[in-house]
């Protein structure tokens, strides 16, 4: 689908790497440069035309992203340079106030690095403590051993919607209403499931979500946290400076602007938000339902034609993602995705930053392949083909 | 030296590692742990000394073609070269994955990994241990 908008795919590269990052679209592309190139100035200074244009077009950016993820207010919005900075955010703003020494977090050991280690530094801060809901033995997550993991002293529960690794798709909106029965908050990172999944923040009633905006065919460096608007006004910035300060006095008094602008020190990624709304738009033009069905049915046919192939270790084929982790018997992961590179085709090997989830896998590293909606039939046919002939490898890679 | 003959070199190694077995926790081994943290590979060395020269190296670990079988051609050549001996052979080794001048002649089936810089992103894997080792004999002559 919509191929001829993605200026990469305009050769014979066979991209599979889409967990990592997706490919920019031309409007996205243009959108940036359109804004350094016809009206480029700062934000939230205008006196002039141009200035004003960016001040709409950046809050125009906000407005956008409320209606894409169904948030009640634009406020609660706030723009940060993607989902780890996101998850840094809310670790070290909102729950390093209100956490104390032996409340427990629940975490899994799938989660991506970047909703682990900011945990542990807060462990090591505070004393909170990390326990991990187990997987089963689809390494997924399932309510009934969330619910196992439940104490007295349990206050978050901080999970990724889609795991980067499995592929799996989180029970959520379960896990949401388990939690806030007992007073749990629950922490969601979208940055795999933004463009694969609906993300609806009011029914799922999540009350913080992070997502990076090249992950859903924006530019690098930009993404944005939501968090409900009482948690946001009772979180505090980690960054300080012009553009989020109301005054300040020689003394060190100082009044903070309001929620989402105290959250925003500094002069922002201007381009990286609007490239980040065009996106959205993109997205929208596209229409996630579409983009669901036809990664659905790339996977079940990837899956398919991959289990026919002796030699393939295949790890997470019951998955509902897009996300497909595989070996081939014998190989080193990191050997087959560069046989696959002499082909151009880009798949992703190792751990995936998720460093802990070995001992679940029983393996210390995969072959990754993440579809999205660019991708084809031809492609998998093509790389089908490529990789049942791998008994080729060492006259290809030596 | 011709393509075809590296390349069995390098299976050869691959496939049939010097040396691959584990010596935790036992008397007068060195262990040395090499990884790559930006792509996978995981190897431990262990070198076993006596006096100023190097007995012994075996290791084990989960690593690419170019890692395993560099690490085993590794294993074999500098096992019997003193402190000094081992630390030229690496040096030597390193320019010549660096592409810059290096004396053949004490390289032996090292000499597979002459073309590595072709492929940038097998640098690192082709001296992983090699810089493990190398950093680890530095030590060793500091404390003599």
């Amino acid at each position: 689908m919509n191929r001829e908008d993605f200026p990469m795919l305009d050769g014979n590269l066979i991209y599979f790497d889409n967990g990592a990052t997706t490919l920019k679209p031309n409007q996205v592309i243009d959108s940036m440069t359109d804004y350094y190139s016809k009206y480029c100035a700062n934000a939230h200074r205008g006196d002039y035309s141009n200035s004003l244009k960016v001040d709409n077009m950046y809050e125009g950016v906000r407005e956008k992203i409320k209606k894409f993820i169904n948030a009640k207010e634009k406020s609660e919005i706030v723009f940060t340079s993607g989902a780890t900075d996101g998850l840094n955010r809310v670790v070290f703003g909102y729950f390093k106030k209100h956490l104390k020494a032996g409340d427990e977090v629940l975490l899994t050991v799938s989660e991506h690095a970047s909703n682990i280690l900011p945990w542990f530094v807060l462990a090591k801060e505070i004393g909170i403590k990390i326990k991990y809901i187990p997987l089963d033995c689809h390494h997924e997550v399932v309510l009934e051993n969330v619910e196992k993991m439940l104490s007295d002293k349990t206050k978050v529960i901080s999970l990724a919607y889609v795991n980067n690794v499995v592929g799996d798709i989180r029970p959520i909106r379960d896990i949401v209403e388990l939690a806030h029965q007992r007073g749990i908050l629950v922490v969601g990172d979208g940055a795999q499931s933004i463009s694969h999944i609906k993300t609806d923040v009011t029914q799922d009633d999540i009350d913080f979500f992070v997502a990076s905006a090249h992950k859903f065919y924006g530019p690098t460096g930009i993404g944005f946290l939501y968090g409900k608007f009482d948690l946001l006004d009772d979180m505090d910035p980690v960054s300080y400076g012009g553009g989020m300060n109301a005054i300040y006095m020689s003394d060190g008094y100082m009044e903070l602007r309001e929620v989402p602008t105290r959250f925003e020190a500094g002069t922002q990624n201007i381009a990286g938000v609007i490239g980040m709304g065009e996106a959205i738009d993109y997205l929208d033009k596209i229409g996630i339902k579409n983009i669901i069905k036809h990664e659905h049915e790339l996977k079940e046919y990837l899956v398919s034609k991959l289990k026919k192939i002796d030699n393939i270790i295949l790890y997470n084929e019951d998955t509902a993602g897009s996300i497909v982790a595989f070996n081939v018997k014998d190989i080193f992961s990191q050997d087959v995705a560069i046989y696959l590179d002499k082909y151009n085709i880009c798949v992703r090997s190792g751990n995936h930053c998720a460093k802990i989830l070995n001992k679940a896998f029983n393996v210390e590293n995969t072959c990754r392949i993440s579809l999205c909606f660019y991708n084809t039939y031809e492609e998998i046919d093509k790389f089908i083909e490529i990789i049942s002939n791998i008994g080729n490898i060492w006259n290809e890679i030596l | 030296m011709d393509k075809e003959l590296k390349r069995s070199i390098i299976l050869d190694n691959y496939q049939n590692p010097y040396h691959r077995e584990r010596h935790d926790d036992e008397e007068g081994y060195i262990k040395i742990n090499s990884r790559n943290v930006s792509c996978i590979d995981n190897i431990d060395l262990y070198v076993k000394m006596k006096d100023d020269k190097i007995e012994s190296i075996s290791f084990d670990g989960e690593a690419c073609v170019i890692s395993i079988s560099s690490t085993s051609i590794m294993s074999s050549l500098l096992e019997g070269k003193t402190i000094d001996e081992a630390i030229e052979i690496i040096k030597n080794y390193d320019n010549m994955i660096e592409e810059k001048d290096y004396d053949k002649d004490i390289l032996e089936e090292a000499l597979v990994y002459d073309d590595v810089a072709r492929q940038p992103s097998r640098k690192k894997c082709a001296t992983l241990t090699w810089h493990g080792l190398y950093k680890k004999l530095l030590e060793l002559n500091e404390e003599k």
